[in-house]
């Protein structure tokens, strides 16, 4: 089973093809066991708090799938906490993620209500008591206490318009689910 | 025994079809499992009231009440009114009489009950929308001397005991239990998820009469675009009577608002982050009917005679909403599950259920299953088919098909 890439004839175009993801929902819809997916990466340790995780793969559809190529992360810790700062902090990459996830829903929710984009821009700021991960404060969590994203956004449509697109892209994003609600999290030894 | 049709469900959905099918000759009975109208007697707490006004209360051959167009009616009241329309009607209910099963038998169906088993060529299945409360599977995991209520043991704040009280959902249900045990002193804390959020009143008008000006509630199941998310949606935040139950006036009473309650572990309650978005989408929402009302008003030219238009400030999130409460630390000793209801149709032996145990149906017609309907659900045929006087339409509607297949 595969997603079919037609075009569509909307003279709005940001690049989304969503009639192929309303397509992909009918038929999600009606093949359950297709719409399990599983995303993965694997991290290898580097030195340091250096490690690298690498993303080439995922399941879905029913069977295991390709990206078009290997994506490659750095990640490690700046340098005030005495780390080589060979890349992004874990937490950036959570921002990342939530980023992207939210921006591309703003694109995909606007190709579908006829929305022409000309600039997207979302910054995302994650507010940590770092006391918390040192272990310095048992009363401080370890993780961020508030997400602030703004966007910036140009065009065509009302402000109510963009903010009804944010608020539709909060709510069927699988990153602000992750980061709002709580998972469970299986570590274990092999 | 053999009959022509079965209706199952002797509410207002039922009777209206019954009053359809005696007006066209078919041999009929209905048969509810308690006595007529019986979830407004056994199923709704005291101080429930109907959201619509009285003058969507007409079923079909009998005219809403002119008396008190606007008021509201409590759930005693509904039960009466049903009870003298079962009466005017004359409609063949069989009382006490519970449905164990239906199958297929031939070119009919067999619907078994614990007074015998009738035959018959066509069935109607009219027990009722709210029929089971929805709790979350993990209930169980709260702190066993935490009491639990649905909206179906309820009875009134003063049947709780002594503390603070945890209301999850904030729709119809969630919105006006937070407010009547807010009022009686209780410290209360709203669990908020996705919700619609209407203004009773608007420029002078009831929301209903907005709704039904313009032709919201008259949009077909055919027209809608994502149907089974609108049948979905959750009850508007409106309580019948004229006082606002919104998230506003709770948190002006002293209610605590928090997010969607998300998990459950070791005594703890875990709320989504996502209480200022879903405030957002419902405000976003309230915003873009009450825009459409005003273009509507002034289109047909009532612009002039009503107020000016004015839009409900946006709703006020807490600046640090709360994530997470220890009940036992904070003296909650009751959570109230306003998680909404789903029918029962576990008495039905045939395929004809969507994965999730929604009667798959176009426009009440039961997908796969000739003869086989559905009346009274949310959004069967308009959106008006979720409140009482929808069912006089759609009874009018099913019953013309019915006729029709049992011509066949």
């Amino acid at each position: 089973m595969t997603i079919s890439t037609l075009d569509t004839d909307s003279p709005v175009d940001n690049g989304v093809n969503v009639a192929a993801l309303m397509g992909a929902r009918e038929a999600l819809s009606e093949a359950p066991a297709a719409a399990e997916f599983i995303w993965k990466t694997t991290c290898t340790w580097q030195h340091g708090t250096h490690s690298r995780s690498t993303v080439d793969g995922f399941t879905g559809l029913g069977d295991e799938q390709r990206h078009t190529s290997t994506y490659t992360f750095d990640v490690d810790h700046p340098e005030c906490f005495a780390s080589a700062d060979k890349g992004a902090t874990p937490v950036e990459y959570v921002l990342v993620g939530l980023a992207g996830c939210l921006v591309a829903g703003v694109a995909s929710i606007a190709q579908h209500r006829g929305i022409q984009l000309r600039s997207v821009t979302a910054t995302v700021e994650g507010e940590m008591n770092v006391l918390g991960i040192l272990g310095a404060d048992p009363d401080v969590r370890n993780g961020f206490d508030r997400i602030t994203a703004r966007f910036a956004v140009d065009a065509d449509a009302s402000r109510e318009d963009l903010e009804a697109l944010l608020a539709q892209s909060q709510k069927r994003s699988a990153v602000f689910d992750v980061v709002t609600n709580p998972t469970d999290v299986v570590v274990e030894l092999i | 025994m053999r009959v022509s049709t079965v209706v199952v469900g002797a509410g207002h959905a039922g009777l209206a079809m019954s009053h359809q099918l005696t007006k066209r000759s078919v041999e009929h009975v209905v048969l509810d499992r308690g006595d007529v109208a019986d979830s407004w007697r056994t199923k709704r707490w005291p101080g429930l009231r109907l959201l619509t006004p009285n003058w969507m209360l007409g079923l079909p051959g009998r005219p809403a009440d002119p008396d008190d167009p606007d008021g509201f009616l409590g759930a005693a009241e509904v039960a009466g009114l049903v009870d003298r329309y079962a009466r005017q009607i004359a409609a063949p209910v069989r009382t006490h009489t519970t449905v164990r099963s239906l199958r297929r038998r031939g070119e009919g169906y067999e619907v078994c009950t614990d007074e015998g088993a009738w035959h018959a060529n066509t069935v109607i299945v009219a027990t009722g929308a709210n029929t089971v409360p929805v709790v979350p599977s993990w209930a169980g995991a709260l702190p066993p001397t935490v009491a639990q209520r649905t909206a179906f043991d309820y009875q009134g704040p003063s049947s709780l005991p002594e503390g603070g009280v945890l209301v999850v959902g904030a729709s119809a249900t969630g919105a006006q239990l937070a407010a009547e045990m807010r009022r009686c002193g209780r410290p209360v804390t709203l669990a908020v998820g996705e919700h619609v959020r209407l203004p009773r009143t608007y420029r002078a008008r009831d929301i209903f009469w907005w709704l039904h000006s313009t032709g919201v509630l008259a949009e077909r199941h055919d027209e809608i675009e994502d149907l089974s998310r609108a049948r979905r949606l959750p009850s508007p935040q409106l309580v019948g009577s004229t006082m606002p139950v919104d998230l506003a006036s709770l948190a002006e009473a002293g209610v605590r608002l928090v997010g969607r309650l998300a998990a459950v572990s070791e005594g703890m309650v875990r709320f989504s982050g996502s209480l200022r978005n879903v405030c957002a989408l419902a405000d976003l929402k309230m915003a873009r009917f009450l825009d459409r009302a005003d273009a509507w008003a002034a289109c047909s030219g009532l612009g002039d005679t009503l107020p000016a238009p004015t839009r409900p400030a946006r709703t006020p999130v807490p600046d640090h909403p709360c994530l997470s409460l220890d009940l036992v630390r904070e003296n909650i000793t009751t959570v109230v599950w306003a998680t909404g209801f789903r029918p029962d149709h576990s008495w039905i032996d045939l395929p004809v259920l969507d994965r999730s145990g929604r009667l798959r149906h176009h426009g009440g017609a039961v997908t796969d299953a000739p003869g086989l309907y559905a009346l009274g659900l949310p959004l069967l045929r308009t959106r008006a088919s979720s409140y009482i006087h929808g069912a006089a339409e759609d009874s009018e509607a099913l019953a013309d098909h019915l006729l029709a297949h049992l011509a066949r």
